[in-house]
């Protein structure tokens, strides 16, 4: 059964083949079994979880289940979550128990989804390789001496595990994709704005957007129906109509035009990379989709800008946490101005302080003009490029990240390294672009490889497609880690 | 040797919305601490802000009101600096793109010394922007620990900052009073100074005819127009010594203490905060259609000014007297109501007394002497009583029963003040009270003559002085002629039939 597709698990829900509690029960077992190696939750409740299993086996016994009734459901620690534990990765915020849930929370509640547990992730979803996190690294499941990416690295690898039958990330600038890519799962992070943030404790206000993290691309449109629509508790919600993004899962791809950016195929990427993409490219020719090579010539600066961008929104986001409501608070201070000093200091991982050192510098007096008003004239250059871009093809592709996993603490010293681990993600999240990454093969080591997908504004559905498709012609998605 | 006072003030107006400017919660003043904090007040990991749409439009009748350019678009900017009463750690306001631009406000200065006149002033409004109030820190607690109340924590003000047109504590005062009158004219702000709903920063600098702006410094946080001209009085005392000690006025920010009337630094600009200002992300645009400025338009009502124009054009009262009448809307109203009175019933064969609606006239009472009494005997009793005009125990339907009652000759002066006071203490409607005490004059000119005809035959020796060009003595037989009729003769017929007689 945990090989099962969402569709499947659901079916058998139904059919009372399986009850909520037996599948809850199943998933909690292989955690405790899992978990102590993996390291992919932070707090895992097993007695709540079971309620909420008992609870959805009522509404399946009554006729009243949906889609995702009863199936488990590992949460981003970034979500807050009513009565759980949600630290954001961070001993800034080891002790908040939130007294609210996001809305990507409410909305599972009222599918009837089971909250299995919180996974681990990098320190304010400030990371590439789930290594920032105050609670420990995430182990690759291919690899336990590999990094599982980052921030969802939890998320990833508790879906490529089968520690849950589906999970949620959130990305930045690429902390979906790229931990899907480095597990071998799929990840989508919509249209900037589909998902509502509230709730979801704010990296970067303006890139930050939640997605669903599955091991298909079917999955991936169940869980986006629930987690998709408008909120008016967050003013970048968008006003759009309901939509059921497995519309369009079985449509041929007779037609589709395939946009290559060349610098996406430049240097950088690894050469086993390189083939696993290239392989996947041949495979949609198969299924009758044309390729087009198409230029991004501002994504280059998207490392740049990105680094310049979400750090100045991230070191205000992070204001709030400053010892005096929840949270962390230094044991000894002198003053006012000690406790602020010291519970920051003590708080934040060295990440995250330097991220707000860098967002405080470039909205200084003096460096706002020549550092963040620069950065967005870019941003909206980047964006432009997809604009015109679109004009010829209908979906982006190219690698995901440049290469698979690489080991625990390989980059750890070198933060401009591990930045561009993001260097195919971050344009997307500028341009506010719906993007995902599905597995596509596998690399050195036997690692896996993501094929990234970048769609048009609100093209969730047509992307959702595209991935099926090659799904369906394709069984890399159901490759598993042993373990 | 002379200076030159230069004065700009930045007012936070606290806009009457039920609600905070970016959450549910209530804005109700005095409530327990915290009580009114909801999760986006304490600022709660992962809580956003929305926008409250009154307080849009309070700012966008603000806008129209003072003549401003309102902004089709606007920018809500992060203002950050750490404090504990501030829980985000930023402020949300508006920075370079503010919802008001440039507009004006004329003012009436009455000069505090001499005998100077009053004069007209036009005080340019640099802009004005919406933002969130902080906090508050609570000292002084048993355990020498402070508390935070957050319940003021995002109560939208509306910023209103002016240029610094204004060259006295005279002309502050009366720009602030101003401004406090019309922001509660037009209904956005309860302009309770006592609970902080209206707090003025006021800049000051000196410097000699001709010369460059001197360097200011900021007082802040007034709540009393007595405090802002005691504070300003010694703070421009306090530069001018500086100076002409061969001292040098540093920029910086400085708080008035109205026990020791003083005013102290409180941080300099070397310590200022650099506030990182940048647009708040989680905010879109404020997009402020002309439809919406037109419905918004729709519901102001006639302002100030418009009102003072008229009073003086269209009912002939001096300037003065329509500046005091619209000095609150209050006033105005009373002032309105009274003139025109709906519920006056005619007397019998006296309507004639009435005139048609003409200049000088509202309805049957003239406005002079409906203005005469407000800005007198009302005003003067409701400051006896410590009252102000919602609490007035005299309705303005009331006063207005007794002027016609005036206007149409049935009661004299001194009557009239009668059944005022009578009014004031037990209440009841002017025509009852001049009945009940008998206050109606007389105005039957057969009985004025009899009693003059007894006078003139019983003082014959007076009559003949008087015939013999003693006019002064005709003081003397209007007193007798009163009293004869226990003061109810109407005086200007009494004049005229005494006069007749006398001569004749």
């Amino acid at each position: 059964m945990i090989h099962s597709s969402l569709t499947q698990m659901g079916a058998a829900l139904r059919a009372k083949k399986i009850s909520s509690v037996e599948l809850t029960q199943t998933y909690l077992e292989r955690i405790a079994q899992l978990n102590p190696t993996l390291n992919a939750f932070i707090t895992l409740r097993p007695e709540t979880s079971l309620e909420q299993a008992r609870a959805a086996d009522e509404r399946l016994a009554a006729g009243s289940a949906e889609a995702l009734t009863g199936i488990p459901i590992a949460q981003k620690d970034i979500f807050c979550a009513q009565g759980w534990l949600t630290t954001c990765g961070s001993k800034m915020l080891h002790n908040f128990v939130s007294p609210y849930d996001a809305h990507v929370i409410s909305q599972f509640n009222k599918a009837g989804a089971i909250n299995l547990g919180k996974t681990n992730m990098d320190e304010f979803a400030m990371g590439s390789s789930n290594e920032t996190s105050h609670y420990g690294p995430v182990k690759n499941p291919w690899d336990t001496a590999r990094v599982p990416g980052g921030s969802s690295g939890g998320t990833a690898a508790a879906v490529a595990a089968r520690l849950c039958a589906a999970a949620t990330g959130t990305d930045t600038g690429g902390s979906i994709r790229q931990p899907a890519a480095l597990c071998g799962i799929s990840g989508l992070k919509p249209t900037y704005g589909v998902v509502s943030r509230y709730g979801m404790i704010a990296f970067a206000s303006s890139l930050d957007q939640a997605g669903p993290m599955g091991r298909n691309a079917e999955d991936l449109a169940l869980l986006l129906n629930t987690m998709a629509g408008f909120d008016e508790r967050d003013s970048t919600s968008l006003q759009r109509d309901k939509e059921d993004y497995t519309r369009d899962l079985n449509k041929p791809l007779t037609g589709l035009r395939i946009g290559l950016p060349k610098e996406f195929f430049a240097d950088g990427m690894g050469s086993d990379v390189a083939k696993a993409i290239d392989a996947a490219i041949g495979e949609y020719k198969k299924l009758g989709a044309t390729v087009v090579d198409i230029s991004l010539p501002n994504s280059k600066l998207s490392v740049p800008v990105y680094y310049v961008l979400a750090p100045a929104e991230a070191s205000s986001n992070l204001s709030r946490f400053d010892g005096v409501r929840y949270g962390y608070r230094a044991p000894d201070y002198t003053d006012l101005a000690d406790m602020y000093e010291k519970s920051r200091a003590q708080g934040f991982g060295a990440e995250v302080k330097r991220r707000i050192m860098i967002g405080t510098y470039v909205l200084s007096h003096g460096y706002y003009d020549a550092y963040y008003l620069q950065a967005q004239k870019i941003r909206r250059l980047i964006a432009q490029d997809f604009t015109e871009a679109y004009k010829q093809c209908d979906v982006i592709m190219g690698p995901t990240s440049p290469s698979t996993a690489f080991k625990l603490g390989e980059k750890g010293d070198d933060p401009v390294q591990m930045y561009l681990s993001d260097i195919y993600t971050i344009a997307v999240n500028l341009a506010g672009l719906p993007g995902m990454s599905i597995p596509c093969g596998f690399g050195a080591n036997d690692m896996p490889v993501g094929l990234q997908i970048i769609g048009n504004y609100f093209d969730e559905a047509r992307m959702l497609n595209v991935a099926h498709q090659f799904q369906q012609a394709t069984d890399w998605h159901s490759r598993a880690p042993q373990l | 040797m002379q200076w030159e006072i230069v004065i700009g003030l930045e007012v936070h107006t606290q806009l009457s919305t039920s609600t905070k400017i970016f959450s549910g919660a209530s804005t109700a003043f005095g409530a327990e601490p915290n009580t009114q904090a909801d999760a986006v007040s304490i600022a709660l990991p992962g809580v956003l802000p929305v926008l409250n749409k009154g307080a849009v439009e309070r700012a966008i009748k603000f806008g129209l009101a003072t003549g401003s350019h309102i902004a089709n678009r606007s920018v809500f900017a992060r203002k950050n600096y750490f404090y504990p009463d501030l829980p985000k750690g930023y402020q949300i306001s508006q920075f370079d793109l503010p919802v008001v631009g440039q507009g004006a406000l004329t003012i009436q200065v009455e000069p505090l010394s001499g005998n100077a006149k009053p004069y007209e002033k036009t005080v340019r409004i640099t802009r004005a922007h919406l933002e969130e109030d902080a906090g508050k820190s609570v000292h002084g607690d048993s355990q020498g620990v402070t508390g935070i109340d957050l319940n003021r924590a995002g109560t939208p003000l509306l910023e209103i900052v002016s240029e610094p047109d204004m060259s006295s504590a005279a002309e502050a005062v009366a720009y602030a009073k101003a401004l406090h009158t019309l922001v509660r004219w037009i209904g956005i702000c309860d302009g309770n100074m006592q609970e902080g709903s209206f707090r003025c920063d006021v800049n000051v600098s000196v410097r000699k005819p001709g010369q460059p702006l001197g360097t200011r410094r900021e007082i802040k946080n007034l709540n009393s127009f007595k405090f802002m001209q005691q504070a300003i009085d010694y703070e421009v005392q306090w530069q001018i010594d500086t100076i002409e000690n061969g001292g040098k006025v540093h920029q910086a920010t400085i708080l008035f203490n109205p026990d020791t009337g003083e005013t102290r630094a409180m941080r300099s600009k070397e310590d200022a905060h650099d506030y990182r200002y940048f647009p708040d992300p989680d905010l879109l645009p404020l997009e402020i259609s002309n439809e919406w400025i037109e419905q918004v338009r729709s519901t102001l009502p006639e302002l100030p000014q418009a009102k003072q124009a008229r009073y003086v054009n269209d009912l002939g009262l001096s300037a003065y007297d329509a500046s005091i009448l619209t000095s609150s809307r209050e006033m105005a109203d009373f002032f309105e109501t009274a003139l025109n009175p709906s519920s006056i019933l005619p007397l019998s064969g006296e309507e004639a007394v009435r005139s048609s609606p003409d200049k000088g006239r509202l309805g049957g009472v003239e406005a002079k002497l409906c203005a005469n009494w407000i800005i007198g005997e009302v005003s003067a009793q409701l400051n006896r009583d410590g009252l102000d005009m919602t609490q007035c125990p005299i309705t303005a339907q009331q006063l207005g029963g007794m002027l016609a009652r005036i206007a149409d000759g049935t009661i004299s002066n001194s009557g009239a003040k009668e059944v005022f006071r009578t009014m004031w203490a037990e209440g009841g409607e002017a025509d009852a009270i001049i009945e009940a005490k008998g206050l109606k004059q007389v105005s039957d000119s057969g009985a004025i003559e009899a009693l003059v005809d007894e006078i003139i035959a019983g003082n014959a020796d007076k009559v003949a002085e008087y015939r013999s060009g003693k006019d002064k003595l005709f003081g003397f037989f209007v007193g007798l002629a009163m009293k004869a009729s226990k003061g109810k003769a109407n005086p200007a017929q009494l004049n005229d039939i005494l006069k007749k007689k006398l001569e004749g």
